[in-house]
């Protein structure tokens, strides 16, 4: 069976990509530029901006002369890539083998597909018509090989399709840039006055190579078809979602069970080859009514462990409605991070956060209360002791900066100060008595204040001048003044935590 | 004929062997893969059998105020940073926590090597306390908690003795002092600090630790102060509980 090629040119990717996050940009002329040896150069220019003369290549500076409207925005070197390798995968619905073709084009290997659309116009048509409706400017073309395709696509003038066997009259009057050669070579051809493939299309093969070099004589007989040209399709990632239709709708738990276990088998089956855990998943149930129950489970580790997930899984079962019956079972990872799996001693239990173990532990605890129940903490770099701690996003979040112990923190800390009653000295001396809980505590001992300033740039505040002090009993409270003694302010005084 | 002494020193090394077989099944296991921790303070170590401070077991603090509270933490904290020396976990659950993560550094626990579970209520919190003692990858479990019946406390003691996990449960100001099947029950409130020649400041904290129960130890009383990361004992005023007042598990 002969092959057929279809390739894709985006005239203006980046900038129709552009338009469509950012439809403001639909009528104006932009340009993304980028420096180059010192001066800012066009590197694409919107459709707008072309009608108004600009092109790529050219310095911005005249650019503005040219059009001095004109919109300069900065080109995003890898954009192009990913936006090419996602337009791939949208392609995979017109043929399994889609690639791409950097900087701004996609080739597809559509042999045997074209008739599903009816015909090769048809087929055409369609891919053209949905990529216009997602705002892209494209051309395509299809040809037995993929040098005539993407020739004919970017330099033809007539028709898109070129029949069986017909690519070397298409190219024949195409300029020698359209068999993707590189720059010198074409501006030789130039020199020499060949300005059309024909030209040099049946010369002596032997003076080709002496002149022009290999390169011209492998794309030609790659755009002619006498040489094989091997494409590298994109792949897409599988989403991890199994699936259990069932004969009979379900009703029970049992059955829900045994479902479940099914799923998750398949599920770690899968990710345990891929030396991948889940940490979120969610198992759907599809009633005979159409209406979807579902039940999620997270977890703190990356986990291939059925066992275990089936246990988070389990005390949730009961909330499934059955009603009718269930038809349909899917287990879906909506989040998955590769396993670092480590050597494992064999001879002494070690204790640590990392282990399995203990990320299980806490899973479990979470199905049964919560999630909001665990906390780890790092130190951060503020001085309010309520800013100075932050929540670990991770069990092996590693702190980033030491944790300080140059001032005295209380070992019992309240959330909220409560204001105490206090007899104090003007201006800055620590009190001498103090009422708490409706006991009167004679301070028989104190340390020197500690000035802690609110961090103006996050919020405003009065500072707090901090005291640790210690009663007759010998119990130690961290006791604040909020604000200094002024004309006619009392500044109020807080307890805020309890030394060992 | 033999004389009672005579009877007794052909029966002593019977009796000892019995004594150390005795142990075991109360609680006071030895493990050859267990890390044998030093408190660094050799009076509290000797009133435990074998002079070793228990591990795999559960110990319990009684307090009778915050400001007790505040005390039973310090002393956790600093028992928590030997049982953690080999680089371990730890797990502290509550349902009313206030202890401040920054303030363990003072005791050399590293804060970040501990996970903090705060639950609604106190069925809740025994559960967790159960759970995380059964995993054998934790060092010490603390849990706060008011009131424990003694079937719930053997649990969580038979809990501890699987695992060889610590379990140290901080009781505030429970409404009835039952028994329990806890290894030791301690009670530690503070002393007024010191300093030497009336210097200015606060001082070092200081503690009356008082070991007020522990199975086949000796009870006591100590007055010790923390610093420069060790247990001292305060030379002045030493007294010990009187006979009467003392019990034995």
């Amino acid at each position: 069976m002969c092959k057929r090629f279809v390739a894709i040119w985006f005239r203006h990717l980046k900038t129709d990509w552009m338009i469509r996050h950012q439809p403001e940009l639909k009528d104006v002329a932009f340009v993304l530029a980028e420096p180059q040896r010192g001066r800012m150069v066009i590197t694409e220019v919107s459709a707008v901006a072309k009608t108004k003369g600009l092109c790529a290549g050219m310095i911005v500076a005249d650019a503005k002369v040219i059009f001095p409207k004109v919109q300069i925005h900065d080109d995003k070197i890898d954009v192009s890539d990913k936006l090419l390798t996602k337009l791939a995968i949208w392609c995979i619905k017109y043929t399994p083998v889609a690639t791409i073709d950097l900087p701004d084009g996609l080739i597809l290997d559509v042999s045997g597909c074209s008739h599903l659309w009816g015909s090769e116009e048809a087929y055409l048509k369609d891919i053209v018509t949905k990529l216009r409706a997602l705002g892209y400017h494209v051309r395509v073309a299809m040809a037995d090989t993929l040098g005539a395709a993407w020739g004919v696509c970017r330099y033809g003038k007539e028709k898109a399709i070129i029949k069986n066997g017909e690519q070397s009259q298409a190219l024949m009057s195409l300029p020698p840039a359209a068999l993707r050669l590189e720059i010198n070579i074409t501006d030789r051809l130039q020199k020499l006055g060949l300005y059309k493939i024909k030209s040099f299309m049946h010369m002596q093969r032997s003076a080709l190579r002496r002149r022009f070099g290999e390169q011209l004589l492998w794309r030609l007989d790659q755009a002619l078809g006498n040489r094989e040209e091997i494409i590298n399709p994109v792949i897409p990632v599988e989403p991890y979602n199994e699936r259990l239709p069932c004969l009979e709708p379900i009703q029970t738990a049992a059955g829900i069970e045994i479902a479940l276990q099914k799923l998750l088998d398949k599920l770690c089956n899968r990710l345990e080859k891929e030396g991948k855990g889940l940490r979120n998943a969610i198992f759907k149930c599809y009633r005979v009514d159409s209406n979807i129950q579902e039940i999620k489970i997270r977890t703190n580790h990356p986990s291939k462990n059925v066992k275990h997930l089936f246990k988070l899984f389990e005390p949730k079962i009961a909330t499934i409605e059955p009603a009718l019956g269930i038809e349909l079972f899917t287990l879906e990872a909506s989040k998955i991070e590769n396993i670092q799996s480590s050597q494992e001693t064999f001879w002494t239990i070690n204790s640590s956060l990392e282990c399995l173990e203990v990320a299980e532990l806490l899973d479990n605890l979470e199905s049964k209360f919560g999630n909001n129940i665990i906390r780890r903490y790092l130190p951060d770099e503020h001085h309010l002791p309520e800013h100075s701690i932050k929540l670990a996003k991770s069990l092996n979040e590693k702190p980033t900066s030491e944790w300080k112990t140059d001032k005295l923190r209380p070992i019992r800390f309240l959330n909220q100060p409560e204001p105490i009653e206090v007899m104090a000295p003007i201006p800055d001396y620590p009190p001498m008595n103090f009422r708490f809980n409706g006991k009167l505590h004679k301070v028989t001992k104190a340390d020197a204040c500690e000035r802690i300033e609110s961090e103006w740039w996050l919020d405003k505040g009065l500072h707090r001048d901090y005291y640790v002090v210690q009663n007759e009993e010998g119990k130690c409270y961290w006791l604040f003044r909020l604000g200094h003694y002024g004309a006619g302010n009392k500044p109020s005084w807080f307890i805020h935590g309890f030394f060992e | 004929m033999k004389t009672d002494e005579q009877i007794y020193a052909f029966k002593k090394p019977t009796i000892a062997q019995l004594q150390r077989d005795i142990l075991p099944l109360q609680g006071f296991k030895m493990l050859s893969t267990d890390n044998s921790i030093n408190l660094g303070f050799p009076p509290i170590e000797n009133a435990f059998p074998n002079a070793v401070f228990p591990m795999g077991c559960t110990h319990e603090f009684l307090s009778a105020s915050i400001e007790e509270m505040a005390s039973t933490n310090g002393f956790i904290a600093v028992l928590l940073s030997k049982l953690m020396q080999f680089d371990g976990a730890a797990i502290w659950v509550s349902s009313s926590r206030s202890l401040f993560p920054h303030s363990l550094k003072r005791f050399g626990v590293q804060p970040d090597k501990i996970i903090f579970v705060d639950l609604k209520n106190e069925r809740d919190t025994l559960y967790a306390i159960e759970e995380s003692l059964k995993c054998k990858r934790i060092t010490a479990v603390v849990g706060e908690i008011k009131h424990i019946t003694f079937k719930e406390s053997r649990r969580l003691q038979l809990a501890a003795e699987q695992s060889r996990v610590t379990g140290l449960l901080v009781r505030d100001q429970p409404n009835i002092l039952n028994t329990t099947a806890c290894l030791s029950r301690w009670h530690i409130t503070a002393l007024p600090r010191e300093l030497p020649d009336g210097m200015p400041g606060i001082g070092f904290p200081r503690w009356n630790i008082e070991l007020l129960r522990v199975r086949n130890g000796k009870p006591g009383v100590w007055q010790v102060e923390y610093s420069s990361d060790r247990l001292k004992e305060i030379k002045q005023n030493i007294f010990s509980i009187p006979m009467e007042e003392r019990k034995t598990g």
